[in-house]
């Protein structure tokens, strides 16, 4: 049988580890509905206490940049330092930068 | 009974309950239907075990730890174990073992919820802390129930079936004995047929939405807080207690 058929839907799952941090992407997993996916997120991305919010979004609603664009879309940045902030120094204490 | 007594079989039923329910799921451990269930599964039953580890402590305490939590769980036999009969059932299909899991656990998340204000303040203290993963695992398996209900023809059949098969024991969740009776007049545990009423309307709510029909409760089986069990019971401690039967007092 096609595996394809037999798989639940794909969802990404974001989780936040602690107030005022971004949730990051922690990896993906199979649910049909989003109360499973939350869950099941939950169930494997949260075990040992990694996080205080879950985002899930299915997979299909992601619009992914190709690695054929990836000259014309992040190439053109690589002459313009003046771009980047390394001219400033980070204050002391600042975290999460 | 005198109260500490009460207790002790009190804490006894708990922890045989988380027991018995945590081993039954194990079984699933590398056998779930996707990967993620067969985690979400096994997560459970450590949920569980941990209940029942503190239930099963607080009892070896009341009796000065002669003997251990650890001689509680593998130690003793089927007649000595006080679990509900709903737990020991085998788990069946997938069906059968989330709607064994609904029920149950729509029970565990009243019981705690009413042990809360337990006069008992380290009954009071576990069932704090267990409300939370109770309720949790009510929400995980009642959205299965549903999920299954309202999904194909066959799961349709398939959870319909498994509530047709469970549903005799369901009403043994809520027998009382003289342990009851001692510790509803302390104020340490609660009237179950208190309990049993809000059991009904809760899972009937769900079963309602999951489109399935409650059968007919002709045939109705009770004992376990007696230490009156079903077959069943026998061959899990069988195995569970292999090891510590074998090898008297093996640790690793």
């Amino acid at each position: 049988m096609d595996n394809k058929q037999n798989q639940l839907p794909l969802w990404e799952v974001f989780i936040q580890g602690k107030n005022g941090n971004p949730h990051r992407h922690a990896g993906s997993i199979h649910a049909s509905d989003k109360n499973m996916a939350l869950q099941n997120a939950r169930d494997i991305y949260t075990r040992r206490g990694e996080g205080r919010s879950i985002w899930v979004v299915k997979s299909d609603n992601i619009i992914a940049s190709t690695l054929d664009e990836e000259g014309e879309f992040f190439d053109t940045t690589d002459d313009k330092v003046y771009r980047h902030p390394t001219f400033y120094k980070v204050p002391e204490g600042v975290k999460n930068m | 009974m005198n109260t500490k007594d009460a207790v002790y079989n009190f804490c006894l039923r708990m922890a045989d309950n988380n027991l018995i329910s945590g081993q039954r799921l194990t079984e699933w451990c590398s056998r779930g239907p996707i990967l993620e269930e067969d985690l979400a599964m096994t997560n459970l039953a450590l949920d569980l075990f941990g209940q029942a580890e503190s239930f099963f402590d607080y009892a070896a305490s009341l009796n000065g730890n002669v003997k251990s939590a650890d001689d509680l769980a593998f130690l003793r036999s089927e007649r000595q174990y006080y679990n509900n009969l709903l737990v020991e059932q085998p788990n069946g299909d997938f069906a059968v073992t989330m709607m064994k899991q609904f029920l149950f656990s729509a029970f565990q998340k009243l019981m705690y919820e009413a042990l809360t204000e337990s006069n008992d303040d380290t009954i009071k203290g576990i069932s704090t802390k267990a409300l939370k993963e109770a309720k949790y695992h009510f929400r995980h398996s009642s959205e299965w129930v549903i999920r299954l209900g309202k999904g194909t023809k066959e799961s349709h059949e398939r959870v319909q079936l498994a509530i047709n098969e469970l549903w005799r024991f369901t009403t043994d969740m809520f027998e009382m004995n003289a342990t009851d009776e001692e510790l509803i007049s302390t104020g340490i545990s609660a009237n179950l047929e208190t309990i049993y009423g809000k059991w009904n309307f809760v899972v009937g709510e769900i079963l309602k939405e999951a489109t399935l029909a409650i059968p007919d409760a002709a045939k109705i089986i009770k004992g376990g807080c007696n230490g009156m069990h079903t077959e069943h019971l026998g061959h899990i401690l069988t195995e569970m207690q292999y090891l510590q039967r074998a090898y008297p007092g093996a640790t690793w």
